[in-house]
């Protein structure tokens, strides 16, 4: 019993939800004003993760980042990147098995205001990114907030992708939800209660908080 | 300033090809009248660039903001048009005086800001969110932010519609101050009659995609003249019922229905006819 997976599990949780935060701005304001015919399938990839069983990601990306393979090989020669059993490769995966749990309440939030918003800010002069910055984004901020805690708690609960391509290595890849696999396995039932008790109060703690204050910001902005 | 637009639209009623040419002088108030799906608020968005003409051109002045021939299609921030949306567009997230100075940008003028908020009679509203404003404040506050950018031309997209008869009827006057204070071409939507003879002074009547009549608001739309009042007292004589007008020029009494007498409570705004 040791608190090692716990913390792992949100030093994961934590550097996914940010480095997938960057990365759904651009991609959720593109899904939600683009008009191009390719939003479809952009959008379709988005969406796989919330079907695919987490194995089948899994594989794949253990396929890809094996250095037996061409591109796994060539990240490790040209990037030094070993991807596969690393805290590097659970991160990468996670984004892509978590994105459309960030994506989807921000793209929602984005074509959810009136479109003259936009029109208006465009016409007082003011650029795209100034108008998504001071208009779009603080007018959808209960979204943020959701897309942010979905991301987070998914990425907590992941099982099958990190088993897949990250194996059960303490320290580096062996997060709580392995870590209770593995207790059980070897019938450790009280530290398999302790990482699942931990697990648990604190998913409640944080979507209890969450609930509490988006409630505030929904009273607030309806005022 | 020349507007000599085409565009094929998808009218509820099929596909409607939509011819506009137009002159705007320099302080002009033009109206745009016309039934709804008439293509009216089209030619505003064609004339800010939020939506790309087939064919035409619009020049302000020597500057091209579209041309198909030449290829130019000037986007909507350089363009430094005013519009006011027929849902105000309001940023939610900012005060009054917040969206004011968002709209007025970099090179803010503070003297021409407080000009222009004393003009506008704000007052308290500017440390206010937007939500808590009534429609007409809101209204107001819109107008006011389409002028703090000191824009080239004023787009107003049926700016009263939404109100009631009273509010309107303030904020006409309201408009009329702004026309007299402010040097500006503004175009007007409107599918008030009354409205456009008050402010405009040029009116063009559009049906079926193109314009019908092109005239003088008084020439367009004659007959019916509508004075102003207040409603000042109510009174029962021998079982009728009158209601007691102050107007600009005179004091009336006039006999009324006893369901008209109820609905009009004293200190209402109201228009007359004579016909």
């Amino acid at each position: 019993m040791s608190w090692e997976p716990l913390i792992l599990t949100f030093k994961l949780a934590s550097v996914t939800t940010l480095i997938l935060f960057f990365i759904s701005l651009p991609l959720s304001y593109w899904l939600a004003f683009s008009r191009s015919r390719l939003k479809p399938v952009i959008q379709t990839l988005v969406a796989m993760p919330l079907v695919l069983p987490p194995t089948v990601l899994g594989f794949y990306f253990l396929i890809a980042f094996s250095p037996n393979n061409a591109f796994g090989e060539w990240l490790d020669a040209w990037l030094g990147l070993r991807l596969v059993f690393s805290f590097g490769g659970l991160v990468l995966a996670s984004i892509i098995y978590s994105l459309p749990f960030m994506v989807h309440p921000i793209q929602s939030g984005l074509s959810g205001l009136p479109a003259s918003f936009r029109e208006a800010s465009s016409l007082m002069g003011k650029s795209r990114l100034e108008t998504l910055f001071r208009v779009l984004l603080p007018n959808i901020k209960p979204s943020l907030l959701a897309g942010i805690v979905l991301a987070f708690a998914h990425t907590v609960g992941e099982f099958g992708v990190v088993l897949m391509i990250g194996g059960n290595i303490p320290g580096k890849t062996k997060v709580a939800s392995i870590a209770i696999y593995d207790s059980v396995e070897s019938l450790d039932y009280a530290s398999a209660n302790f990482y699942s008790l931990v697990l648990f109060s604190i998913s409640f703690l944080v979507l209890l908080l969450v609930y509490s204050l988006n409630g505030g910001l929904i009273k607030f902005s309806g005022r | 300033m020349l507007i000599d637009i085409q565009k094929r639209l998808n009218a509820p009623s099929g596909k409607m090809d939509l011819k506009f040419h137009c002159h705007i002088h320099e302080n002009e108030w033009l109206a745009i009248y016309g039934p709804s799906g008439a293509g009216k608020t089209s030619i505003l968005r064609m004339i800010s660039g939020l939506m790309k003409p087939d064919a035409g051109k619009i020049s302000f002045k020597k500057e091209v903001w579209f041309s198909k021939s030449k290829k130019i299609n000037t986007k909507p921030r350089l363009r430094n048009v005013g519009f006011v949306f027929q849902d105000y567009a309001l940023f939610p997230n900012m005060t009054v005086l917040e969206n004011l100075k968002y709209a007025q940008g970099k090179n803010e003028d503070k003297i021409f800001l407080n000009e222009i908020l004393e003009v506008s009679q704000l007052g308290d509203l500017i440390h206010k969110k937007p939500s808590v404003l009534s429609g007409g404040q809101q209204q107001r506050v819109a107008l006011v932010r389409a002028l703090v950018q000191k824009p080239r031309i004023l787009l107003l997209d049926e700016p009263l519609s939404a109100l009631d008869e009273k509010t309107r009827l303030g904020l006409q006057d309201y408009l009329l101050e702004i026309k007299k204070e402010i040097q500006l071409r503004v175009i007007l939507v409107s599918h008030d009659k009354n409205e456009i003879k008050k402010l405009a002074d040029r009116v063009v009547v559009l049906g079926n995609g193109e314009i019908i009549q092109e005239g003088k608001p008084e020439t367009i739309f004659p007959g019916k003249e509508g004075v102003e009042g207040v409603v000042i007292d109510k009174r029962m004589k021998d079982s009728l019922f009158f209601i007691v007008i102050q107007t600009k020029g005179s004091i009336l009494e006039l006999p009324v229905s006893k369901s008209k007498f109820d609905a009009t409570p004293i200190g209402d705004k109201i228009q007359l006819f004579l016909e």
